[in-house]
């Protein structure tokens, strides 16, 4: 309990400084919308939202576990040798600086409106942190260990399982952390074009200048965030509490 | 270089930095390859142990497990390899630490965890690469005479690296000290000192003695 309160300090002081700027009209409320009217329009919007809420979370959810199997696959073969990731790694850098706003119209013609576009837009947008985190991890394996499996015969297989997966597990969290934001950033602007959740609910919103119901929206999906996040933090310090010096010390 | 090691010897290696000591182990245990010469081992196969300079464990495993990680690669049952892995522990007196991480142990245990993984095979070569090196001494004294006693009943043979003279002549039947260039030997001695090593010989004369002629043959190089 004691380490949660801290950040709720400036939380609560932003929140009663805005509420106290939009009714001085000091900010007009067409722009930003008093706390108290976004709490509103949560309310007001409560099935709508919720039903959005769902959707984005189960298509953040799905695309997070695909980039999530999918990268920790895709690194293992480019760390199984030197001349793969050479011939691959290259293009797993350049699919990430492809903006996903600019090929989301394409996902609508390949997988039509609805959850399968907002499921890949989430997974392209969080795949590579995936990839290069674990990548990193397994190419940092502990050279004196490798020797240690090798003296006694240990296969690529066996190494691979118990060594230089678990020796790399701080670092797959971390790229796992990164992803689970970007999944719900990439479910978010799968759906301003494929037309369900949360982004659905933004962008209609702002159509009708409902600037309080875009910010109830963009709350909830930012909530969604940090639950991710929370979810990979409960992860790693249940698995690495007994180990890994990120995980103790408090 | 040519350099004939008989069995059940222990044997220090001595040598300024980068003469190609760790090199020189890495090659008996097969884990580097030769550049023309050859290393020729009677019998061919037999089990080898390698302690490194630092303990080296899995975080994620506990002293026992570390310990009986050797038997479990080679494909050791779990009862056995237990059995195996609590004896060795035993003999490195880390009995009761068994269900700890090494995250829970201090330094010396965890080198102790090591030696014990070192040994749990029954290695008849055990090849140490600086071991102690960043011990505290008394750690690192009582480590010697645990080692030394561990040689002494197991008969097997021991190559030890090493930057320390004091410890090269307190631990070794015979030292070698190798020349700045590669693969040259400036000195094969045999330790006359007695077979029994306690802490008390530390400040036997006998010892100093060794020492002034390890120490000789290294300021020349």
């Amino acid at each position: 309990m004691k380490k949660s309160w801290p950040p709720l300090i400036p939380f609560v002081a932003i929140t009663l400084a805005l509420e106290w700027m939009v009714r001085s009209g000091a900010v007009p409320s067409y722009l930003v919308p008093a706390p108290s009217a976004v709490l509103r329009a949560l309310l007001d919007s409560r099935d709508e939202l919720a039903a959005a809420m769902a959707k984005t979370s189960a298509a953040a959810l799905v695309g997070f576990a695909l980039s999530t199997i999918t990268g920790v696959a895709i690194a293992v073969l480019l760390s199984s040798s030197r001349g793969i990731q050479r011939a691959f790694y290259p293009y797993a850098v350049f699919f990430q600086t492809v903006p996903i706003i600019a090929i989301a119209p394409l996902l609508v013609i390949w997988f039509g409106y609805g959850m399968k576009t907002v499921i890949a837009s989430a997974f392209i947008v969080s795949i590579f942190p995936v990839i290069a985190n674990t990548l990193t991890g397994l190419l940092s394996t502990d050279p004196a260990l490798r020797d240690l499996f090798r003296l006694y015969g240990a296969s690529a297989t066996v190494t691979l399982v118990k060594l230089r997966f678990p020796a790399a597990l701080p670092q797959i969290l971390t790229g796992l952390r990164v992803a689970s934001g970007l999944a719900v950033i990439g479910a978010i602007v799968g759906e301003f074009i494929g037309g369900q959740g949360l982004g659905s609910v933004v962008d209609v919103a702002r159509t009708q200048q409902r600037v309080d119901k875009v910010f109830a929206a963009v709350l909830l999906a930012s909530l969604l965030g940090l639950a991710l996040f929370g979810l990979i933090n409960l992860i790693s310090a249940l698995t690495l509490r007994r180990w890994h010096a990120s995980e103790q010390g408090s | 270089m040519d350099l004939r090691i008989e069995a059940g010897e222990f044997l220090a290696v001595l040598g300024p930095s980068g003469c190609g000591k760790s090199t020189l182990l890495r090659m008996i245990a097969r884990l580097s390859v030769t550049d023309g010469g050859r290393i020729v081992t009677e019998p061919e196969q037999f089990q080898t142990a390698f302690v490194f300079q630092d303990a080296h464990l899995l975080p994620w495993r506990t002293t026992l497990d570390n310990a009986a990680l050797p038997l479990e690669l080679m494909g050791l049952g779990r009862d056995e390899r237990y059995a195996k892995a609590r004896a060795a522990l035993a003999q490195v007196g880390l009995a009761e630490a068994e269900v700890r991480y090494p995250a829970q142990l201090s330094g010396g245990m965890r080198m102790r965890v090591s030696l014990a993984r070192a040994l749990v095979t029954e290695p008849r070569l055990l090849l140490m690469d600086e071991p102690f090196a960043a011990l505290d001494e008394i750690t690192r004294f009582n480590l010697e005479v645990q080692l030394r006693d561990l040689w002494q009943r197991r008969g097997m043979t021991v190559i030890f690296v090493t930057h320390s003279i004091s410890e090269a002549a307190f631990l070794a039947n015979r030292a070698v000290v190798m020349t700045r260039r590669k693969g040259g030997i400036k000195l094969d001695r045999r330790m006359d000192l007695p077979v029994e090593r306690t802490n008390d010989l530390r400040s036997d004369p006998r010892l100093g003695h060794e020492m002034k002629v390890l120490m000789g043959a290294m300021e020349e190089e």
